[in-house]
This record gives structure tokens, C-alpha cells and sequence, in this order.
């Protein structure tokens, strides 16, 4: 990913001291690295930066806590949602929490295997936040079926009644398409730490973590036979995992595009859901990352550049969701179709005309400054847009989901919504919970992947002195994380 | 994992009833992975063939040169991934069809187009399943005990050293022969390791 500077293209700015645009910092060995990464787990104080977020996250967890009592004791009727607008936060959260994790997979994924070596050093993390985003965007439809003692009936059990879930319904693909999700990102999560595992369980000092990551390293030895076919199934997980993202967040598209209720039926819904998703899900990365790697010194791995092509991924997505919104409002006109043109005035200019702006200004307009590189390499300015941007995915789901169904056919049937105290705790709950799982994350395992950072080093080494002649030509060329690809 | 680390002194302790004790194989240690992927193509062409070799990372080439070339992993994805498809497909096509057939709107009971989103996911699904379980269980793992760990320094094979085995059980093991032709392959250290 080295680019020669182009005729036209502004100067480099000017970056502090500590700060690099490449993939690693200078001076780095195979011991380095893994030392670095190690350390945070293994031989770090207590910081109090880390404790006051604890603290927080544990506060909003507790408050989690009190909404998901609130709603299993008095039921959904505690908050906002009622005909006409039966889905509400639980919908738009679920949506907006699930964006989230999509982007870890993008990283782990689509980048391997399109040979993007900078995901090297931020797929650990942002994969765990796919697998908590999740979580907290499971809670929601668990909570919202009003009887959730029956959760299961989702599954295709065999029960006294002979039935079967409504398999051509898409809130059961979704289903399907979330648990499955769910199930690969941790495997491919669980087998990507397995060697940093081993290696934690060679540094410990102390017995109880020897044996604690041993139990988890199940015994891996790192024997050229183990790598051979972990690395077969890496490519291969990574392989299936791409199709698979862009289908979770295409089915979670159908729950709407499926449904005829003037703007969600539109065939532009799944690329359009998953561009949002990724879009919302890096802006995430950024604000993760840059605290992670400011509190933890982590400046020399995650670097400069990997905020900028966060940047650059945000602004072509962003792209895509304005090109999406522009569609919406052409197809609507083009349609002749007098209630979707209704629904495209009444999210301008009806009572709830002002989410739709907002989420103008924030997802179209406000990532354009991502253009200017002296914005993307600019921290404060990276935070900013990512709120923003994040915000704004939000929003989207909000016009999504509320404005649609508010008014729709009928304007006997119209009606107004707006959100309880419990609505609001409950999401500010799911914070509670994502933080203090991604907090625990980070000191109890490494938030960047250590054995694929001795590959990347090893890899910059080769480059930086030619071929040994060890290697040929053809396979030094191999990216990293694919190396093994031909071999497979 | 330091349990156990013999040298090759510890020989001396064992009774003198035994022989000798049962040694895994001779180990030796490189400080980088040209060294190793040398000496393990030396060790292959002097007619090795029961070798193995400890690296912190993936290492391009070194399982051609030992001679690993099973492509069980990709078999068995394959596989879970069909069986996954047909049972996702099937399950949906028996539940609507025969088990608790619906009529919906005129619909046709086997309404294929919405069959599709749950087979694909029961495709992934499986074939991620199997890959994963196959991959360990075909590494012989979990096993939290294995001869290799007896090796001094072994803890850095998962951080910057590299090490290359060859067992007892290859046919081609000499004690004495082995241990000498390792030494002269430039390792930083050579070691005879217990089973």
C-alpha cells in the first residue's frame, strides 16, 4: 500500500513526533512486537484512565440491567412504541448496533483477503467489537417479543404442537442471518487468538494464568503442520465470512424491503444497508482506537495510516449511503406512486422533518471533509466526524423505521411517536454493556493480533532486504496474512 | 510449560536398568526462519522424512519442505458446507410442504425464493463449524501435554526463535548421527528431548 506522492496531490502535513504513516513503527523486531502487545495484558498497572471508563460502562450497565427488569416485569408497554409506530428504538438499535459489528468483519475479512496488510493491526479489536455489538443488538429482539420466555420458538425445535417457525418470514431469516453471524465471527475470532493464546501462556509469571491460557491455547504448539491447516482455514473462514456479512445486513434490509409500507419497499435496501453498516462501523474503529492506542502507547502499531484509510473507507461509504438517499427521493418521484411520493415530502418537511436534515448534515455532508487529508490525519477532527457520522446512522434508521411507519396509508390511521425514559435508559444500557465488555477485552487479551504482527514485521524485513534466498521471488510478494494461500 | 526440561545430562540420572530413556527426538534452535527453512531442506534431502518444525508465525514454504500437503481442511469445509445446504433447504421444504403445509395468500407450499436466505446462512454456518472443529481435532488438539515442551526455551517459539525436530520415530533416527548432523546445520542450539 505504498503510494508514490502524485504530481498534484498537497504536501504531507506535519505529524507530532510520535505519530508515522507507516503500517508499523520504526525499529520493531519479532520480540518487540509481541512484547509491546503482551505487556498490556501481562505486566500493566492498573491505569485510572481505564478504571474511570470501568466505572461508567459498569453504571450503564447496571442501568441495562434495570431497563431489561423493567420490560420482562411490566412488558413492552413501558416504552414509546404503539400502533402505528410498533417498531421503534428496539428496531433502530437492533439496526444500529448490528451496522456496528460489520465493520470488524470488513477488517478481518474482505481486507485479507483483498490483501490489505494495514487491517493487521486492527482486526483483533475490531472484531471483538463485532461480537459485542451483536450482543447488545440481540437483546433488543429478544426483549421486544413481549413473551420472552419463547425466544426459542425462533429455532427449529421440536415441540408437543408439531409447528415450525414461519420459515418464509424474513424476522426468521434474520434470525438465522444474526445467530449465524454470531457464531462465525467468534470462531473466527477464537481461532485467530488461539497462537496469541499460547504465546501469553509461554510469557505469564504467574501459575494461574499459565494454566488460564493454557486451558484456552488448547495445547498449541505452533508445529508447521498446525499452521499449514490453520492457515487453510483462515483464508477459508475469511472467504465464507464475506459473503456472509453482506448478507446479514441484506436480510436485515428485507425485514423492511419485504414489508409494503411506503419507503421501506425499495430494491435499493440491501447495498444500501450494508454500505450504512460499514460506514457506521468505522467510525466506531475510529473512536475505539484512537483511546486504546493513546492510554495503552500503542501509537507505533496503530498507526497514522490506519486512521487515514479508516477515513478514506468512511468517506466512500458515506458516498454510497448519499447516493442511496438520492435514489430514495428520485425513485418516489419516478414512481407515480402518490404514497411514496407522500412519504418522501412527509420525511422532509413533516413533523419529524427535522431527523431527516440531521441526517443529511451528518451523513452526507459532514464526512465530505474527509477529502482533505489534512482532515484525515487530523485526530480531533477524526473523533468529530465519527460522532457525527455515527449519530447520523442512527438518524437514518430512526427516519427509516418512525417517519415511515407514522404515516402511511391511511390518514385515519396516522399518529405520533415519541420515546420513554425506559427507551432512553435501555440504550444507553447496551453502551454500558459494549464498554465493559470491550474494556475487560483489552487487559485480559491482546487487542492486536500478535502472531499476525510477527508476520507483518517479518514480511517488512524481507522487503527491506531483498530476497533471501530462502524465498523465491513469487512467494515474498504474498501478502502476510494470505501467504499460505498458494500452498493450501 | 517448562515441566520436565532435560538437558543432555539428565541421561545419567536414570537407572542404569533402562537403557536409555525414550526421547522424543533431537530439537535444534534457529534465530531466524532462513536458517530453519535451510536446515530443514538440508534435513530433507539427507532422507528425514519424520520432521517437524515450531514457528511463531506462519513461515511461506516450510510445510512444502516437511512434506505437509493434506488438504483436509478445505475437504471438510466443503462438505459441512453441502450438508449444511441441503439440511437448511430440506428442513424448510418438509416444514412447509409436509410437516405443517400453510397456505399463504395462494403461495405455492414450496415457495423456493424464500428458502434461500436460510440455506445460505446453513451453508456458512456449517462449513465454518466443521472447519473450525476439524482443524483442531486434525492438529490433534486440545493436548495439553506434548514431548516438544521439554525443549529448553521452548517458550520462544511463540515469540521470536524457530525450531526444527526430528523425531525418534523416523526411520532414518540415530541418536548419535542425528545430534551431530544438527549441529552442523548452524542452529543456536541442539538438544535431545524426552518423550
Amino acid at each position: 500500500m505504498k503510494t508514490s506522492p502524485r504530481a498534484g496531490e498537497p504536501r504531507t502535513p506535519t505529524l507530532p513526533q510520535d505519530e508515522t504513516f507507516d503500517l508499523i513503527g520504526p525499529g520493531h523486531s519479532l520480540g518487540s512486537v509481541t512484547d509491546k502487545i503482551g505487556d498490556v495484558v501481562l505486566k500493566d498497572r492498573l491505569r485510572p484512565g481505564w478504571l474511570i471508563f470501568l466505572a461508567f460502562s459498569l453504571a450503564g450497565l447496571a442501568t441495562l440491567g434495570m431497563a431489561v427488569l423493567m420490560v420482562i416485569l411490566r412488558g413492552p408497554g413501558v416504552w414509546g412504541n404503539n400502533i402505528p409506530v410498533a417498531w421503534a428504538f428496539d428496531i433502530i438499535n437492533f439496526v444500529w448496533w448490528i451496522g456496528i459489528g460489520h465493520a470488524g468483519t470488513l477488517i478481518s475479512a474482505i481486507l485479507l483477503l483483498v490483501h490489505q496488510n494495514w487491517r493487521t493491526s486492527i482486526n483483533r479489536f475490531a472484531e471483538a467489537m463485532t461480537i459485542f455489538a451483536v450482543m447488545c443488538a440481540g437483546i433488543y429482539p429478544a426483549m421486544h417479543i413481549g413473551r420472552h420466555q419463547y425466544f426459542y420458538w425462533l429455532m427449529p425445535l421440536p415441540n408437543t404442537m408439531g409447528l415450525w417457525p414461519q420459515f418464509r418470514s424474513p424476522l426468521d431469516w434474520d434470525f438465522f442471518a444474526v445467530s449465524t453471524y454470531f457464531t462465525v465471527s467468534a470462531l473466527f475470532w477464537y481461532v485467530g487468538l488461539v497462537p496469541d493464546l499460547a504465546t501469553l501462556r509461554d510469557r505469564a509469571t504467574s501459575r494461574t494464568l499459565k494454566v488460564l491460557y493454557g486451558i484456552f491455547a488448547m495445547g498449541w504448539r505452533g508445529s508447521a503442520q498446525h499452521w499449514h491447516r490453520y492457515m487453510a482455514l483462515y483464508v477459508i473462514l475469511a472467504g465464507i465470512s464475506t459473503p456472509l456479512v453482506l448478507s446479514v445486513h441484506s436480510t436485515i434490509s428485507f425485514d423492511f424491503a419485504v414489508g409494503v409500507v411506503p419507503g421501506w419497499h425499495t430494491t435499493i435496501f440491501p447495498p444500501y444497508f450494508v454500505a450504512g453498516a460499514v460506514f457506521a462501523g468505522f467510525a466506531m474503529v475510529i473512536l475505539l482506537a484512537v483511546p486504546l492506542r493513546a492510554v495503552f502507547g500503542l501509537k507505533d502499531l496503530i498507526t497514522m495510516k490506519h486512521l487515514e484509510n479508516s477515513g478514506k473507507i468512511m468517506l466512500a461509504t458515506g458516498l454510497i449511503v448519499t447516493y442511496g438517499y438520492a435514489m430514495e427521493v428520485f425513485t418516489a418521484w419516478y414512481s407515480g406512486n402518490i404514497y411514496e411520493q407522500f412519504m418522501a415530502l412527509n420525511r422532509a418537511f413533516g413533523p419529524y422533518g427535522w431527523s431527516y436534515w440531521a441526517l443529511i448534515f451528518c451523513n452526507a455532508l459532514a464526512p465530505q471533509l474527509l477529502w482533505f487529508k489534512s482532515v484525515r490525519t487530523s485526530i480531533p477532527w477524526l473523533l468529530i466526524i465519527s460522532v457525527i457520522v455515527s449519530i447520523g446512522m442512527w438518524l437514518e434508521r430512526f427516519v427509516i423505521i418512525v417517519v415511515s411507519l407514522h404515516r402511511d396509508y391511511l390518514p385515519s390511521s396516522w399518529g405520533l411517536y415519541a420515546p420513554t425514559v425506559w427507551d432512553w435508559a435501555f440504550y444507553a444500557g447496551t453502551f454500558g454493556l459494549f464498554l465493559t465488555l470491550f474494556l475487560l477485552f483489552v487487559r485480559a487479551l491482546p487487542s492486536i493480533a500478535m502472531a499476525e504482527m510477527r508476520e507483518l514485521v517479518h514480511h517488512e524485513e524481507h522487503q527491506k532486504h531483498g530476497d533471501h534466498s530462502a524465498h523465491s521471488s513469487q512467494t515474498s510478494k504474498v501478502e502476510p496474512g494470505a501467504s499460505e494461500l498458494a500452498s493450501v | 510449560m517448562d515441566a520436565g526440561t532435560s538437558e543432555l545430562s539428565a541421561s545419567a540420572l536414570v537407572p542404569t536398568t533402562e537403557v536409555a530413556p525414550k526421547i522424543y527426538g533431537v530439537v535444534a534452535e534457529f534465530d531466524n526462519s532462513d536458517a530453519l527453512l535451510a536446515a530443514a531442506r538440508l534435513a530433507r534431502e539427507a532422507g528425514y522424512t519424520k520432521m517437524d518444525a515450531f514457528t511463531p508465525m506462519p513461515i511461506e514454504g516450510l510445510s512444502e519442505v516437511l512434506n505437509f500437503r493434506d488438504k483436509f481442511v478445505p475437504t471438510l469445509m466443503l462438505l459441512g458446507g453441502l450438508t449444511g445446504c441441503t439440511a437448511g433447504y430440506f428442513m424448510q421444504y418438509f416444514a412447509a410442504v409436509h410437516s405443517y403445509p400453510i397456505n399463504v395468500g395462494g403461495k405455492p407450499f414450496h415457495s423456493w425464493p424464500q428458502q434461500i436466505v436460510i440455506t445460505f446462512e446453513m451453508t456458512i454456518l456449517f462449513a465454518a463449524l466443521t472447519g473450525v472443529i476439524g482443524m483442531f481435532l486434525l492438529n490433534g488438539l486440545p493436548r495439553p501435554y506434548h514431548s516438544i515442551f521439554n525443549t529448553p526455551n521452548f517458550e520462544a517459539a511463540s515469540v521470536d526463535r524457530f525450531f526444527l525436530a526430528i523425531e525418534s520415530r523416523d526411520p532414518k533416527f540415530n541418536r548419535e548421527d542425528t545430534r551431530q548432523f544438527m549441529q552442523g546445520l548452524g542452529a543456536a542450539r541442539v538438544s535431545e528431548v524426552e518423550e
